[in-house]
């Protein structure tokens, strides 16, 4: 065997993620392969891109904490996010945007974990209010998270305790400025630095009995 | 004198019953020993028209080392609430289960048992974990639980957060009238 074949063979099982929460048996309903990070276009396809995606912001409705319930007078008639492309999608794979609404306990930060990592990319997090920020009100509870950007990249907080939905397009619209300057790389951040998200992430999950990577 | 009161000589001719506090004419509260407990709810749900469960909780004296667990039951005919106290040791916690009196009992001893440590021995799922997942550390109500310190260790505070004492903050804000209601 070539040396430039061993080398390959070396990454290869270094990409190898241990999928360690899994039974033997479940082991082979998931892929060990690690995510990799997406490169850009070249040029103003990336910026065409970019903008297209700006304008179609699809949200996964999991609302995740109190503060979802800012969305529903966002998405009707006074408030009318659709009038800035924005709309609910039912499950991870069609949306785009995660808004964290609010205190995320450990019990509900496994399945953000889970969600986040099953909705296709590009995608993008709004944490809506002082929880998501350092804790909020629930600074020093023993069962709701400090940091969310310590377990999954955030783009974009929105402070308030709880924000008005004007506050939240006003996110909307900074997100979406993000996003057509190319700056909101949430995704690839989470994908370069992921040992250190999972470590964090499995800090507090202690009964992790899901992949690694939830493809 | 009114009906509780007279059922209540009735029962401490039976049990020891260690205090009685009439509340209101809707609420009153037994103080019974733990090993009599049990005996006392059937007794009551049986015999007394107490048939149903509104809620079973504890409380943490860690002052006098005691847990004390209500059991609130009510009575449709009367309309009458009836709270059972009973004080027991905070270490190693433990109290005979009410699971066959009321199935949803067994809901409230395994919240307990995770929320507390109190153990009910034989009550179905006692030991699966209710709210919490994967919880290792000692049981969060636990009042010797320090949770801020836990929370610190635990969850990466992020610097800067201030804290001010609300009277004196008040009253540097002009409010001086609100922080003489704190």
């Amino acid at each position: 065997m070539s040396d430039s074949n061993k080398q390959i063979d070396e990454i290869a099982s270094q990409m190898k993620m241990a999928n360690d929460g899994l039974s033997e048996q479940d082991k082979a309903y998931f892929c060990d392969t690690r995510p990799h990070a997406v490169e850009p276009y070249k040029g103003i396809l990336e910026k065409f891109a970019n903008w297209a995606r700006s304008q179609s912001l699809w949200i996964l409705g999991f609302g995740t904490g109190c503060g979802a319930i800012e969305l529903r007078p966002l998405m009707t008639s006074r408030y009318d996010m659709y009038r800035y492309g924005i709309q609910p999608r039912p499950t991870p794979r069609q949306a785009c945007v995660f808004v964290i609404g609010g205190y995320a306990s450990v019990k509900t930060a496994k399945r953000i974990v889970r969600s986040y990592e099953q909705m296709q990319g590009p995608k993008f997090v709004l944490g809506l209010g002082s929880c998501t920020v350092n804790g909020g009100m629930y600074w020093d509870s023993y069962n709701t998270i400090n940091r969310l950007d310590h377990y999954i990249p955030v783009d974009v907080y929105i402070t308030g305790c709880m924000p008005r939905p004007e506050a939240l397009l006003a996110g909307f619209n900074t997100l979406k400025g993000m996003i057509r300057e190319g700056k909101a790389e949430g995704m690839n951040k989470y994908i370069e630095n992921f040992d250190w998200y999972k470590a964090n992430q499995k800090k507090i999950i202690k009964d992790w009995n899901m992949p690694d990577y939830n493809w | 004198m009114n009906i509780i009161e007279d059922k209540f000589s009735v029962w401490q001719k039976r049990f020891s019953l260690s205090g009685f506090e009439n509340k209101s004419s809707e609420l009153a509260f037994v103080q019974v020993p733990a090993d009599q407990t049990v005996a006392f709810i059937t007794t009551v749900r049986d015999l007394d028209g107490y048939k149903h469960l509104v809620f079973f909780t504890a409380v943490d004296l860690l002052e006098d080392g005691v847990f004390r667990l209500t059991y609130m039951l009510h009575n449709y005919t009367t309309k009458h609430d009836l709270g059972i106290q009973t004080d027991i040791s905070r270490d190693s916690a433990s109290m005979e289960s009410i699971h066959h009196l009321w199935p949803h009992g067994a809901t409230y001893q395994r919240e307990l048992k995770e929320m507390f440590g109190i153990d009910f021995p034989g009550s179905p799922g006692v030991n699966e974990s209710f709210v919490l997942e994967g919880w290792f550390a000692m049981p969060p109500m636990r009042r010797d639980f320090d949770t801020k310190e836990y929370s610190e260790a635990t969850f990466f505070p992020r610097p800067g957060r201030k804290t001010f004492d609300t009277q004196e903050y008040m009253k540097e804000q002009l409010y001086p009238s609100e922080a003489e209601t704190w």
